[in-house]
């Protein structure tokens, strides 16, 4: 079981960033859950979901502790869901706006310029869609065709198709 | 072929593929993304939304639509519901069927938007004027709320009653892989309705009123044998309570979730414990009380409330096992922990 | 062989009618069914009672009758017209069931533009509950809740539902009529028809208001009660046509 928190402000996109990583793994036949908060911070504070893939049934969808990756898009994340997360877990940082360096004794911190890189590649928005690097270097959960996949499905006939290979570009550009 | 999708949009899509032709509803969170989704949706597939002036306003035009004989569906979360009542008890009073969804918060007053089950009362006992109940759903995934939209739908026209499917918010805003299963409508006679047709029939007539005692005394005790005929047939429960057992859990909806992680947590160190999920709130699985493995010494009861669905439970157990209660309220969930160290409280209390 | 020179609309049930001696209801069911008959839509009509003296209605109605909840008829009119939209429906409300517990009600039909038809029977007064002050309650009208007269100072001043919903955007056709006499009783059902057949031509939401008189609420014999609508309400509430958005030069179009 991976137990997860996709955590920013409001408009950074964690909550699709989290349905994204949800997505791919229902289609490798993975039980999942995405839960998200959803308390008067989702509107422009704020925001993160939970993910959880297993092999078994779930059973809560919530995670308040024993996190096995964190991904923190600014600061307050970072303050907040850090402690929680398992010793050998995985800590995945933004550091274009977390700009002081995080630290932990037993956590792997994983630093991304995410937004950096988003705004060199053409668009802020899919500074989300950068932290996905970081799955691809420091797990096995999934590879850039399953993303690919996902990504064709979830802008099937819509506009937002023309931004696939931006996300691509970006998520290469976050691997590099 | 699986997608993932919210308990709100399932229930929304669901109530489309199972024939619901209006939707009538009020804002208010966290059930928003079922009156948006139908905004989008009903039109297309042939039906009719619209957002009420109020939830007493949405309530009062399905008791118009349902009278008029189409499948009808309103939702709201419980300040909402609070003002539905008044429609609820004239929609049971003049047998009409239709579909409502509370994705509970937690109260009372405006009390917060997150989630709850402190409306247990209120769906269970008929929350209006009245003698009444009406079948009460509390799907746990979001493929049971989708499952249970179409089941709901026909219970309510089999028996023509209105129906409830009971959420906690939690679950209304979760995504969850669902498989889209559809199931054909049950076909139900619907000559009583008042659509307009007088010219091809006799006319009809949709009352709750009746200035008769004798007749209203017949028309409730008519009412109460077709409660006893969905007594009868409608009752779902989930039993995982085995031999060996020492505590069984009763929760309903999400926390049923929380505690099969406490399950598996104190099987771990030896204590064994199973889980009753009530899957109809009304009405109740009172039986299963009356026939658990002789291994069990106490039953605890886990809600998001001070204490709503454990009278239930206490009923069901007739005094034959101590019958303990963790809850938690305001918006507060417990987490698996919390229930697994009553479970030792209580099993080491015993000894 | 004698010659029908009268005879009870079709559009009435044989059920006699429970209203007190010389109350105007009857004269408004006689129009309101003569009106269903004579455009033909009687038999495709739904009629949504109030609660009220006409909560009985639909059994008086010779077509589909629905009984609603206190001041709720329009939200019932709305579920049902916008599931079978060819159908005819009205609700028949008192100034009770519409101008008090169903403001909220009447006023967002009308405001959604419902194309459905309220015939609003105002006598100022709540009838069925022993003749309590109701907002249409005249300044000054003893009633049961008003035992000195109805004082400005702590129950304002009658509501006028007819001109308040004529600035309601989307509403079609508001009159208000009085059948205080023969001649009002043939302008009322002008108007009765009217407003259904707009219903019939898909013209939006159309409201009557009559003008009514409840003897026993008012404490009057009948012949008094109905020189009291002509010389105490008709003052207060003036007679005519508050909006037809169809009309030529019509208001609010």
């Amino acid at each position: 079981m991976t137990r997860m928190i996709f955590s920013g402000y409001g408009g950074q996109g964690v909550l699709t960033l989290g349905e994204i990583v949800a997505t791919i793994a229902m289609k490798k036949g993975k039980h999942v859950t995405w839960m998200p908060s959803y308390g008067p911070e989702m509107r422009g504070g704020t925001a993160n979901c939970a993910v959880i893939i297993s092999d078994k049934v779930i059973g809560s969808p919530i995670v308040l502790s024993n996190i096995d990756i964190l991904v923190a898009m600014n600061q307050p994340s970072v303050d907040k869901f850090l402690p929680l997360v398992s010793p050998g877990g995985l800590a995945m940082v933004n550091s274009s706006i977390v700009t002081d360096k995080v630290k932990s004794d037993n956590v792997d911190i994983l630093e991304i310029d995410a937004t950096n890189i988003a705004v060199q590649v053409g668009n802020l928005r899919v500074a989300n869609m950068v932290m996905l690097a970081g799955f691809l270097k420091n797990t096995d959960l999934f590879n850039l065709d399953d993303i690919t996949d996902v990504l064709e499905q979830r802008f099937e006939g819509s506009r937002s198709k023309d931004l696939i290979p931006l996300n691509i570009k970006a998520i290469q550009a976050g691997m590099a | 072929m699986k997608v993932l999708m919210k308990g709100n949009d399932a229930i929304s899509e669901a109530a489309i593929q199972a024939g619901c032709k209006a939707f009538f509803g009020y804002p208010i969170t966290p059930q928003n993304e079922i009156p948006e989704y139908m905004s989008r949706k009903m039109e297309a597939s042939g039906g009719v939304f619209v957002q009420a002036e109020s939830e007493v306003g949405a309530i009062n035009m399905i008791y118009g639509a349902a009278s008029a004989g189409v499948r009808c569906m309103t939702t709201s979360s419980s300040p909402g519901m609070a003002l539905k009542q008044e429609g609820i008890s004239y929609i049971c009073g003049a047998n009409l069927p239709c579909v409502i969804v509370n994705v509970a918060r937690c109260g009372p007053g405006l009390g917060g938007i997150l989630p709850a089950q402190s409306d247990y009362f209120q769906s269970t006992r008929g929350g209006g004027n009245g003698d009444y109940y009406m079948p009460v759903f509390a799907p746990s995934t979001v493929q049971e709320c989708w499952d249970l939209v179409f089941h709901a739908f026909d219970v309510a026209d089999k028996y023509r009653t209105p129906t409830l499917i009971l959420l906690e918010g939690l679950l209304g805003q979760m995504m969850e892989p669902l498989e889209m299963t559809k199931r054909p409508p049950v076909t139900v006679d619907k000559s009583w309705c008042t659509d307009g047709n007088a010219d091809k029939r006799p006319r009809n007539v949709v009352t709750s009123l009746s200035l008769y005692a004798e007749v209203l005394e017949q028309m409730n005790i008519d009412r109460f044998k077709v409660y006893e005929e969905i007594t009868k047939n409608e009752l779902m429960v989930e039993n995982s309570v085995k031999d060996g057992d020492t505590v069984a859990i009763v929760a309903y909806g999400t926390p049923s979730r929380i505690a099969l992680n406490a399950i598996e947590e104190l099987a771990a160190e030896g204590i064994n414990a199973g889980l009753i999920r009530p899957i109809t709130l009304w009405p109740y699985p009172y039986e299963v009380f009356q026939n658990l493995p002789s291994s069990v010494e106490h039953i605890l009861v886990a809600e998001l409330s001070m204490g709503q669905m454990v009278e239930d439970v206490r009923l069901g157990v007739e005094g034959k096992y101590p019958v303990h209660f963790y809850g938690r309220t305001g918006g507060s969930i417990f987490e698996p922990s919390e229930i697994a160290a009553k479970v030792r409280e209580i099993v080491k209390g015993a000894k | 062989m004698s010659k029908v020179v009268y005879e009870k609309s079709r559009g009435l049930t044989d059920a006699p009618l429970t209203y007190c001696p010389g109350c105007s209801h009857g004269i408004i069911h006689k129009l309101v069914a003569e009106s269903l008959v004579e455009l033909d839509v009687l038999e495709n009509t739904i009629a949504i009672a109030p609660v009220g003296c006409s909560v009985l209605a639909y059994n008086f109605f010779n077509c589909d009758g629905v009984q609603a909840a206190h001041g709720r008829a329009p939200a019932v009119a709305t579920g049902i017209k916008r599931v079978i939209p060819d159908k005819i429906v009205f609700t028949y409300q008192g100034d009770g069931d519409l101008a008090s517990i169903g403001t909220a009600e009447i006023i967002h039909a009308a405001h959604r533009g419902d194309n459905f038809t309220v015939i609003f029977v105002n006598n100022a007064t709540y009838g069925m509950t022993g003749g309590q002050m109701a907002p249409t309650t005249l300044i000054n009208q003893k009633t049961s809740t008003s035992p000195y007269g109805r004082q400005e100072a702590t129950t304002g001043k009658p509501i006028k539902v007819s001109e308040l919903m004529a600035q309601i955007p989307s509403a079609a056709y508001i009159e208000r009529v009085s059948v205080h006499d023969v001649q009002h009783i043939a302008k009322t059902k002008k108007a009765i028809k009217k407003a259904f057949e707009y219903q019939i031509e898909g013209k939006g939401f159309s409201m009557v208001e009559v003008l009514a008189s409840c003897p026993i609420g008012w404490n009057m014999p009948p012949v008094e009660a109905a020189k009291f609508i002509a010389g105490g309400l008709m003052p207060y509430y003036p007679l005519g046509c508050y909006r037809d958005i169809h009309a030529e030069g019509g208001s609010g179009a």
